[in-house]
C-alpha cells in the first residue's frame, strides 16, 4: 500500500527519514481485521498489556529489593510496609503474575477451540508456546525471590527435576545451584535471570505479532477473510473493543489487588525460608498445578519429569497432530465436545495437583494424565480422519448478508479453495 | 596433481576451501572455549567447594532418638537405632528393595545410622527425626512432598524416590564423637 500523506510537517519530516508513522498507519489503520471477532480475541492484547505492567512494576520493585538470603525476605516485607506505595506495586506484581497466566491460558484455549494453530499460523502458534515456556521460567524464578518457605522448597523441587537426567543430572543441578543446595548463589542468579527473561519475552512477542500480521487474525468461523466486505480496519473498531475489555479485566484484577491480594498465594510463603524443614504440604503456584499433577501421577522419577515436559512440548507439534482441514470447532461436532473434555481434564489435573499424593487422588491423577495425552496423540489424529465437519459458510459476510450458493463439498478452512 | 594458479587440485578442492574450513574450525573451537568460561562460571565457586567438615557429639543421644546436623548446607540425620530397628533393617531380604544394599554396608557401628537427610526424589527433607513425626510404613522416614517411604536403614521402600538416602563420608573420632566430611 502506498505511504499515507501526513498533515503535520514534523511527522512528515521524521517519516521521510524513519518511517515509523507509515508503519503505525499500516499496522493500525489499514491492517484489515476480520469483522466477526468475538471477545475471546481480546486476550492477546490483554496479555501484552500485562507484560508491560509486570515490567514496570518489576523495575520499581528492583529498586528496593535485596537479593541476599539474609535480607531478601525482609526487603520484600519492607517494600510492603515502609516503601511509599510499595504495597500497591508489590501486590500488582504478585497478582499480576497470576492474572498474566489466566489471560494466557484463556488465549491458548481460544486458539485450541478455533483452530488458530493451523496453516498458515503454525509458527505464530509455536512462538506462543515459546512465550508460555519463558513465562513459566520467569514466574518460577520470581517466586523464589521473596525467599519464603514455598520459594525455597519450590526452587529445590523444581531444580531437582534435572537430577532425573541420567549420568549428568547431578552435575547439572549443582551447576544450576552454584553450590550443594539452593542457597545465596542460586538466589542471585535467579534474580539476574528474572530481570532478563521478561525482555526476551518482549522480543518473542514482537515476532509473534509479526507472524500474526502476515496472515491476519483467525476468526470464529475459521475461514479466511475474503475481500473488503469481510474485514474492518483494526483502528478504531478493535482498539475500542480492546479498551472496553481492558476496563472489564482491570475491574476484576483490582478486586484482587485491593481486597484479596493474598487469595491466590500460599500462607507458607510468609514464613522465611528454612533449609532444614520442608513444609508438610508443598504446592507450586496454581498456574503450575496441572503439570505438577502429571509429574506426580507417574511413579518413576525420570518418566514423571519427561511426562511433565512432554505435556507442554506436545503443543509444539499440535498443528501436525490435528490434520482436520476445518479450523473452527463450530463446524466440528465431535471436536467441540472433546475440546470441553480437555478443559475439564486440565481443571481436574489442577485440582489433583493441589491435593496430597495419596489414596484416590493418585488414581484420578493417573486417569486424567492418560486422558490428557490421549487427547493429543489418539483422539485428535483419529478425528482428523473420521469426523464429518459441518458445511462451512462461503464467506464471513455470507451468514449475515445472505446470498451465495451452498458451500462446495469438502471445502475446508485450510483447503485450496480457501486460498484461491 | 600439480596445483594450478588458483590452487585448485584435480578434485576441484581449492586452497581457499582449505583456508575457509581451517579458519571456520578454529573459530568454532574458540567460540566453544569461550562459551565454556560462561557455563563454568555458574558452577560452585572455590569458597563454596572448600570442603567443610562437621563434628558431632553423640553423648546425649538416647537409643531411638535422632538429631539433625548441618554439613555442607545439607541436613545430616544421626539416628541411634534400637535393637528392634537394627534387626528389622538387617533381616530385610535384599530382593525386596528397589535399590538393594545390605544394612551392614550402610553403617560403621550398627547402632549409629548416619545419612544425608535429603530425599533422593526431588530434594525435600523427609519427616521422622522427631518422635511426633510420621515415620512412614517402614518405620524410618517419610517424605511428605510426593510420598516416599524409607526404612530403618534409610533405604527407599515405596514411592517415587529412586535411591536410598546416601551415607556421607564420616569417621569415629572416639566412641562418642564423629567427624562428617
Ligand atoms: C514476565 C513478567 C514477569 C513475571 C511473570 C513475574 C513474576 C514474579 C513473581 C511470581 C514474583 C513473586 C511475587 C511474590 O510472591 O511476592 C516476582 C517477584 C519479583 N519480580 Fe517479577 N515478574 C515479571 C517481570 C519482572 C521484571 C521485568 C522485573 C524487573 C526487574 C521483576 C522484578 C521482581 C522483583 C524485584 C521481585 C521480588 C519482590 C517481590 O517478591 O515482589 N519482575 N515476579
Ligand atoms: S521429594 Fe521426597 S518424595 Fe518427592
Amino acid at each position: 500500500m502506498a505511504a499515507p500523506r501526513f498533515e503535520n510537517p514534523i511527522v512528515r519530516w521524521i517519516d521521510y527519514r524513519l518511517p515509523v508513522f507509515t508503519f503505525m498507519h499500516h499496522e493500525m489503520h489499514e491492517y484489515p481485521t476480520p469483522k466477526n471477532l468475538n471477545y475471546w480475541w481480546n486476550f492477546g492484547s490483554l496479555a501484552g498489556f500485562m507484560l508491560i505492567v509486570m515490567i514496570v512494576t518489576g523495575i520499581m520493585l528492583a529498586m528496593h529489593y535485596t537479593p541476599h538470603v539474609d535480607h531478601a525476605f525482609d526487603s520484600v516485607e519492607r517494600i510492603r510496609r515502609d516503601v511509599p506505595f510499595g504495597w500497591l506495586i508489590q501486590f500488582i506484581h504478585m497478582n499480576g503474575a497470576s492474572f498474566f497466566f489466566i489471560l494466557v491460558y484463556i488465549h491458548i484455549f481460544r486458539g485450541l477451540y478455533y483452530g488458530s494453530y493451523k496453516s498458515p499460523r503454525e509458527i505464530l502458534w509455536i512462538l506462543g508456546v515459546v512465550i508460555l515456556l519463558l513465562m513459566m521460567a520467569t514466574a518460577f524464578m520470581g517466586y523464589v525471590l521473596p525467599w519464603g518457605q514455598m520459594s525455597f522448597w519450590g526452587a529445590t523441587v523444581i531444580t531437582n527435576l534435572f537430577s532425573a537426567i541420567p549420568l549428568v543430572g547431578e552435575h547439572i543441578v549443582s551447576w544450576l545451584w552454584g553450590g550443594f543446595a539452593v542457597d545465596n548463589p542460586t538466589l542471585n542468579r535467579f534474580y539476574s535471570l528474572h530481570y532478563l527473561l521478561p525482555f526476551i519475552i518482549v522480543g518473542v512477542v514482537v515476532l509473534h505479532v509479526v507472524a500474526l500480521h502476515t496472515h491476519g487474525s483467525n476468526n470464529p468461523l475459521g475461514i479466511e477473510a475474503r475481500g473488503k466486505q469481510d474485514s474492518i480496519p483494526f483502528h478504531p473498531y478493535y482498539t475500542i473493543k480492546d479498551m472496553f475489555g481492558l476496563g472489564a479485566f482491570l475491574t476484576i484484577f483490582c478486586l484482587f489487588v485491593f481486597f484479596a491480594p493474598d487469595y491466590l498465594g500460599h500462607p507458607d510463603n510468609y514464613v522465611p525460608a528454612n533449609p532444614l524443614v520442608t513444609p508438610p504440604h508443598i504446592v507450586p503456584e496454581w498456574y503450575f498445578l496441572p503439570f505438577y499433577a502429571i509429574l506426580r501421577a507417574i511413579p518413576d522419577k525420570l518418566l514423571g519429569v519427561v511426562a511433565m515436559f512432554a505435556a507442554i512440548a506436545v503443543l509444539f507439534i499440535l498443528p501436525w497432530l490435528d490434520r482436520s482441514p476445518v479450523r473452527s470447532a463450530r463446524f466440528r461436532p465431535i471436536y467441540r465436545q472433546v475440546f470441553w473434555l480437555l478443559v475439564l481434564d486440565c481443571l481436574v489435573l489442577g485440582y489433583i495437583g493441589s491435593q496430597p499424593a495419596e489414596g484416590w487422588y493418585i488414581h484420578i491423577g493417573r486417569l486424567a494424565t492418560i486422558y490428557y495425552f490421549a487427547h493429543f496423540f489418539v483422539i485428535l489424529p483419529l478425528l482428523s480422519v473420521f469426523e464429518r465437519p459441518r458445511p462451512l459458510p462461503l464467506s464471513i459476510g455470507e451468514p449475515v448478508l445472505g446470498g451465495g450458493s451452498p458451500p462446495p463439498r469438502g471445502a475446508g478452512g485450510t483447503g485450496a479453495m480457501e486460498r484461491a | 596433481m600439480a596445483a594450478t594458479a588458483d590452487g585448485a587440485g584435480g578434485d576441484g578442492v581449492t586452497r581457499r576451501d582449505f583456508l575457509e574450513y581451517a579458519a571456520g574450525g578454529m573459530g568454532a573451537v574458540g567460540a566453544a572455549a569461550t562459551a565454556w568460561a560462561f557455563i563454568d562460571n555458574m558452577n560452585p565457586a572455590a569458597d563454596v567447594l572448600a570442603l567443610s567438615t562437621t563434628e558431632v557429639d553423640l553423648e546425649a543421644i538416647e537409643p531411638g532418638q535422632a538429631i539433625t546436623v548441618v554439613w555442607q548446607k545439607k541436613p545430616v540425620f544421626v539416628r541411634r537405632r534400637t535393637e528392634a530397628e537394627i534387626r528389622e533393617a538387617e533381616d530385610t531380604p535384599l530382593d525386596s528393595l528397589p535399590d538393594p544394599e545390605a544394612d551392614a554396608d550402610r553403617v560403621q557401628k550398627a547402632e549409629w545410622l548416619i545419612l544425608v537427610g535429603v530425599c533422593t526424589h526431588l530434594g525435600c527433607i523427609p519427616l521422622g527425626q522427631k518422635d511426633t513425626d510420621e515415620k512412614g510404613e517402614y518405620g524410618g522416614w517419610f517424605c511428605p512432598c510426593h510420598g516416599s517411604h524409607y526404612d530403618t536403614s534409610g533405604r527407599i521402600r515405596k514411592g517415587p524416590a529412586p535411591e536410598n538416602l546416601p551415607v556421607p563420608p564420616y569417621q569415629f573420632l572416639d566412641d562418642t564423637r564423629i567427624l562428617i566430611g
